[in-house]
């Protein structure tokens, strides 16, 4: 950090050398710029889009410390005496009123409510689209399998915090949300009902649940979440980004903008403008109107009864249950309708915090990967994304039945039946369809990396033919579409005690799975010998 | 209150009918008939209040021309259509004036469109009903006025109709096809009388159930929700987390990678 | 194009020699296409024409100018659209929080694209390349740290003496038990499953309409209706909500022609009413959308139904069970009471229910 120019210092950067010099000599700060300060970040719009969740989280905290100063997550019964005049004098709880208060007393009170929570709303989708961009550019690989993880945990948390913090109103809607988690809890076999019991600290609902999601939601979620959140970005720093092929980059290199100045002005400018964004949302657009829903009573329920859209997939699953599904053992109850959705979505997510291990494990590819994929570059990678992706939407359109059935004119049964066919065949199609479009992308990369693109130009030869022009793209072009990683299916070889084991058979299964169709890139030979022959 | 077995026309599912052509071919020929009779109606009655014998014998006209295909010349009821004994003038009032009636098409349930009678038609129609056999009349003025305890309303609302109707009335799904409609912009007098008739599959709250004062205290809170635009600006359908969900997805994720698209793009 | 200078040690013979390690069943390319190297540098309009840059730079400040007027706006919009409901409506909110929103946003947004203007167009716009080493330490390195273990090992005796390391394991393992007891008293001492059990109704107590908690006559109820019940004696609760969540009940009148019922709960009706919990089976979400003709019942949050006329049995949708059945009379004066409590735990399946 020293600013030892040849023209003499002006006075402000005599200043900043003697702060930076009185930092220094007191935190040693200098080694860590030296290290971060010039570090180069590629540039690319879905490498933005882990900044968009970061971002959000920063508005959700700041927001968040807001309302902790006007909410009261007590639940002393009183009765309303604020301006809203649809609930005056009704019973509610303390949680409930300081609600309405909050958004109806203090000015901009409203505003920070629904800044924090279409920001919660944000954050999520934005790290569900950030892993989609890590899954399918392959970014996961090693040495980043454990900054997958992590991620995951991330993602996770950002659930628990959302159901959390929409549960604490106390209002009608999150009431009922929170019932269908007793009603879920319950079923657990042989623990069930004492785990509902020890959340709600008695019987349902109690006077407990909402102090305690309080707790959790602003301190001890958000403080697991800050800790993974720096792990994440320490993990980020030390393995560097990924980018994409291209000319100049390789395995071994980084190309891109410094962080100081440049990726920090962009960073820095995108934060404000994330901010913004959430903000302009929020001075328009209702979010959770409370006051609608009235103070939750175990009576009542509305039509439209829906979770936030990240546990809109638990609650579509849910909802596409077959009926009368309990089954007894020895006297005791397995309420199948509840459990078996419950196992598909633990079961969706352990394959997502597992999967970079198990491709590695089928790859046996020790190698470090920085370049990421294209997604067409590694067809069953994408195709399993594409299935998964398929697999949630669908749970995740069951939870909106009711409104697509009033929406688009449906019969709620009919949306059902399909939603619950799909269930099974969708990924099946969403697999076949996606390999079958990457493979033929691959190949349509291949030809034009060897014989160029047709440039629509139509050209009579001597000879009196008519043929089309074909246009050779220059060696930067070239080298996007041909520098990939190529795979062959594993050959099973006997070990060193001559035996096949099990687990390489099952290796070699998915191997072949996975890298029996490939396309091969095109080699340096190849594309001169295609170049000769276009030339004539 | 007698039984009302609309459920025979309720009962069928499917979207389109096999039979909607002939439907609409009868609903033609229908509102020719409304049309003719509204041409050729030139006395209707002047005294509100007391339904003079005129009125009556109006009403059974365009009864007989309108309404008698499918719920029979005496009212009986037919395979078409359900009997009308005992559902009052109340009933008529609702089907006809929110246009449900005569139906468009044999579907999930009657839907409200564009109203095919006059104010004085609807009345004389509804007085000849009521006439033949005596149910649940036209509410009074003033229990329609919107003006009374919203917050007793708001709360009678929560537990007896926003299951189906949604808290803030933006609907919602029954079963096979049918489903409860949006509240917003329904007249007072119309949710009154759906309130005592029960139209449809809606079950019936008489006025041991919910009061007549009861259901003003509804019929206002109804009113403020309708007065009174959400303070947290557009409301995207009152649909709740659904309809927030896709606009963030949509709206808010497209306009962030829109900004990232742009951030890093080359400068020209 | 310049390269970045990297001094860290070791990481330019890393660069050039990367370690060997397995490549799985990737195929070594034999005969690849070579890279390009990078592709020559494009100026900017900025870089090459001055007008331009000061063109740009204009803009950028303009933004950052406009985004304080923004800022104040947003002050201003504090003190000039305050919340006023009692005098000028609910309207108020909608202006405070649109108003406020609107400079705050601006202010935002403003600074955000002049920030991102700067550095796209007016910082530096060369692209640097920067090494990268194999994230594993060097081999010296990786060295130091096995003697450093290996030291700590003979110093501490952590290897040799078993005795004292395995009962520290123990010790260890066993402290935090303690504090599941601790946890034991997040609710109060009792048998959970057997609180399920139990709901406020009883023989003789009255089905009162939710919330005003008036009885109700058979007679009041007619065909097609459908009350929302409670219990009289709800008021005697502990907690009231709790006994709410297990006790609410619909009260429906059909066609008693039209009503199936079985042999031993012919006495649970009385001409044609039936009560039935409202709390689903499924997960508990309080199933109230009755069609009165098709005499279906529907839960809103998962959209399983049950038939009222056949003993509310499941025809659709996620539920395990038919809704229970509160068995009713008349008592002297004409209400409907209850002639006992259910004969079956409400709500969602659990684990000791049958038992």
């Amino acid at each position: 950090m020293s600013t030892s120019t040849v023209t003499p210092p002006t006075r402000g950067s005599r200043f900043t050398a003697a702060a930076a010099n009185y930092l220094d000599e007191r935190t040693s700060i200098s080694g860590a710029v030296k290290e971060l300060g010039r570090k180069i970040f590629p540039d690319h719009w879905s490498f933005m889009l882990g900044e968009v969740a970061l971002y959000s989280f920063v508005v959700i905290l700041l927001s968040g410390t807001f309302l902790t100063f006007f909410f009261d997550p007590s639940m002393t019964e009183v009765y309303y005496d604020g301006e809203y005049l649809p609930l005056s004098g009704i019973h509610m709880s303390v949680a409930y009123h300081s609600s309405l208060d909050l958004s109806f007393e203090i000015r901009g009170g409203l505003l920070m409510r629904q800044v924090h929570h279409w920001a919660a709303l944000l954050f999520v989708a934005s790290i569900g689209l950030h892993m989609l961009r890590v899954f399918f550019t392959g970014a996961f690989r090693k040495p980043r399998e454990i900054n997958w993880v992590i991620g995951f945990v991330l993602f996770v948390l950002a659930m628990a915090e959302g159901f959390t913090g929409y549960s604490l109103p106390d209002d009608l809607l999150s009431g009922n949300g929170l019932r269908i988690i007793d009603g879920m809890l319950k079923g657990l076999p042989v623990v069930g009902v004492w785990i509902s019991y020890f959340l709600f600290g008695g019987e349902f609902p109690g006077v407990e649940v909402i102090p305690r999601l309080y707790v959790l939601h602003i301190m001890l979620l958000p403080a697991i979440l800050i800790v993974t959140l720096a792990l994440h970005m320490v993990l980020l720093i030390v393995n560097k980004h990924t980018q994409f092929a291209g000319p100049g980059r390789t395995n071994e290199n980084v190309v891109g903008v410094p962080i100081l100045p440049h990726f920090a002005a962009k960073a820095g400018g995108f934060f404000f403008l994330v901010f913004g964004v959430i903000m302009l949302i929020a001075s328009f657009f209702t979010i959770n109107p409370i006051w609608n829903y009235g103070p939750y009573d175990p009576s009542p329920v509305s039509a439209g009864t829906q979770p936030d859209w990240y546990i809109g997939f638990a609650d579509g699953a849910l909802r596409l249950a077959p009926p009368n599904w309990d089954v007894h053992v020895f006297g005791y109850t397995l309420p199948f309708g509840i459990l078996v959705p419950m196992i598909a979505l633990v079961g969706l997510l352990v394959v997502v915090a597992i999967y970079p291990f198990l491709e590695a494990w089928i790859t046996g590819d020790k190698r470090e990967h920085h370049i990421a994929d294209r997604p067409r570059n590694a067809p069953t990678r994408t195709a399993i994304g594409a299935a998964g992706v398929t697999f949630y939407a669908v749970m995740w359109a069951a939870a909106s039945s009711d409104i697509m059935a009033t929406h688009f004119m449906l019969t709620m049964e009919g949306v059902i039946h399909t939603l619950q066919a799909l269930l099974f065949v969708g990924p099946v199609i969403a697999f076949i369809v996606t390999k079958r479009i990457c493979l033929g992308l691959q190949k349509k990369d291949r030809e034009i990396a060897l014989h160029g693109f047709e440039s629509g130009r139509i050209v009579r030869m001597p000879g009196g033919a008519y043929i089309e022009v074909h246009e050779q793209l220059d060696d930067y072009e070239r080298w996007r579409l041909v520098s990939f990683n190529d795979y062959a299916p594993l050959m099973i070889r006997p070990n060193a005690k001559g035996r096949i084991t099990a687990g390489q058979r099952m290796r070699a299964a998915l191997s072949r799975w996975f890298f029996e169709d490939r396309i091969v890139p095109p080699t340096k030979g190849e594309i001169e010998h295609a170049k000769e022959h276009g030339h004539h | 209150m007698a039984k009302n077995p609309r459920a025979r026309t309720a009962k069928k599912t499917g979207r389109r009918h096999p039979l909607a052509a002939v439907a609409l071919i009868v609903i033609g020929l229908l509102s020719t008939g409304g049309a003719y009779a509204a041409f050729s109606s030139t006395a209707t009655a002047d005294e509100t209040g007391v339904v003079s014998q005129s009125t009556i014998e109006e009403g059974e006209k365009l009864f007989a021309a309108n309404c008698a295909t499918c719920h029979g010349a005496a009212l009986q009821g037919t395979q078409a259509g359900p009997s009308l004994h005992g559902v009052g003038a109340a009933s008529v009032d609702f089907q006809v004036g929110t246009g449900r009636m005569p139906m468009a098409f044999d579907g999930a349930q009657a839907e409200r469109k564009p109203v095919q009678f006059t104010d004085e038609q609807i009345e004389a129609m509804a007085a000849y009903v009521a006439s033949i056999s005596p149910g649940p009349a036209i509410p009074d003025e003033e229990y329609l006025t919107g003006d009374s305890d919203a917050a007793n309303g708001a709360e009678l609302f929560r537990i007896n109709c926003a299951m189906c109707h949604n808290v803030a009335g933006a609907g919602g799904a029954l079963t096979e096809g049918k489903f409860a409609p949006p509240l917003g912009g329904v007249a007072p007098e119309h949710i009154y009388e759906a309130m005592v008739t029960g139209p449809q599959n809606m079950p019936v709250f008489n006025d041991m159930n919910l009061s007549p004062a009861d259901k003003a205290d509804i019929i206002s809170y109804l009113t403020y929700v309708d007065d009174n635009s959400s303070p947290g600006g557009f409301e995207l359908g009152s649909l709740g987390p659904v309809a927030e969900g896709l606009f963030i997805w949509i709206f808010g994720l497209g306009a962030v990678i829109a900004i990232t698209v742009w951030l890093t793009a080359k400068a020209n | 194009m310049s390269q970045h200078d990297d001094e860290a040690t070791g990481s330019a013979v890393e660069a050039h020699a990367p370690r060997e390690v397995s490549i799985g069943t990737a195929i070594a390319p034999t005969d690849a296409v070579e890279n390009p190297g990078m592709p020559p540098h494009r100026e900017r309009v900025t870089d090459l024409d001055p007008r331009k840059d000061r063109q740009m730079s204009r803009r950028v400040v303009a933004l950052f100018l406009f985004s304080i007027l923004a800022s104040a706006f947003a002050i201003f919009a504090y003190f000039f659209w305050p919340i006023d409901v009692s005098v000028e409506g609910f309207g108020t909110i909608r202006q405070n929080n649109m108003f406020i929103g609107i400079g705050l946003a601006f202010a935002l947004l403003a600074i955000g694209t002049g920030i991102v203007l700067w550095g796209k167009n007016l910082m530096s716009g060369e692209e640097f390349v920067e090494q990268r080493h194999g994230t594993r330490g060097t081999d010296e390195v990786r060295a130091k740290v096995v003697k450093i273990f290996d030291d700590a090992n003979k110093e501490s005796g952590f290897g040799r003496r078993k005795l004292i390391r395995n009962t520290l394991f123990g010790a260890i393992a066993a402290w935090p038990l303690p504090a599941i007891f601790l946890f034991r008293d997040l609710a109060p001492a009792a048998e959970p499953h057997e609180l399920l059990r139990h709901t406020m109704w009883e023989k003789g107590v009255r089905l009162v309409r939710d919330p005003d908690g008036t009885p109700i006559r058979a007679a009041d109820v007619t065909i097609g209706s459908a009350f929302h019940v409670i219990p009289d004696n709800l008021g005697e609760a502990e907690h009231l909500l709790d006994a709410k969540a297990k006790a609410v009940v619909l009260l429906m009148r059909l066609n008693p022609a039209e009503l199936n019922e079985r042999e031993d709960r012919k006495d649970w009706s009385y001409d044609g009413i039936v009560a039935y919990s409202k709390i689903c089976t499924h997960v508990g979400c309080p199933v109230a959308l009755y069609e009165q003709h098709t005499h279906h019942l529907l839960c809103p949050c998962h959209q399983s139904q049950f038939d009222v006329a056949n003993h509310a049995a499941v025809i659709f949708g996620p539920a395990a069970r038919p809704l229970p059945q509160l068995p009713i009379e008349v008592d002297g004066e004409g209400y409907l009471v209850a002639k006992s409590d259910f004969t079956e735990p409400v709500g969602p399946s659990f684990w000791e229910r049958e038992r």
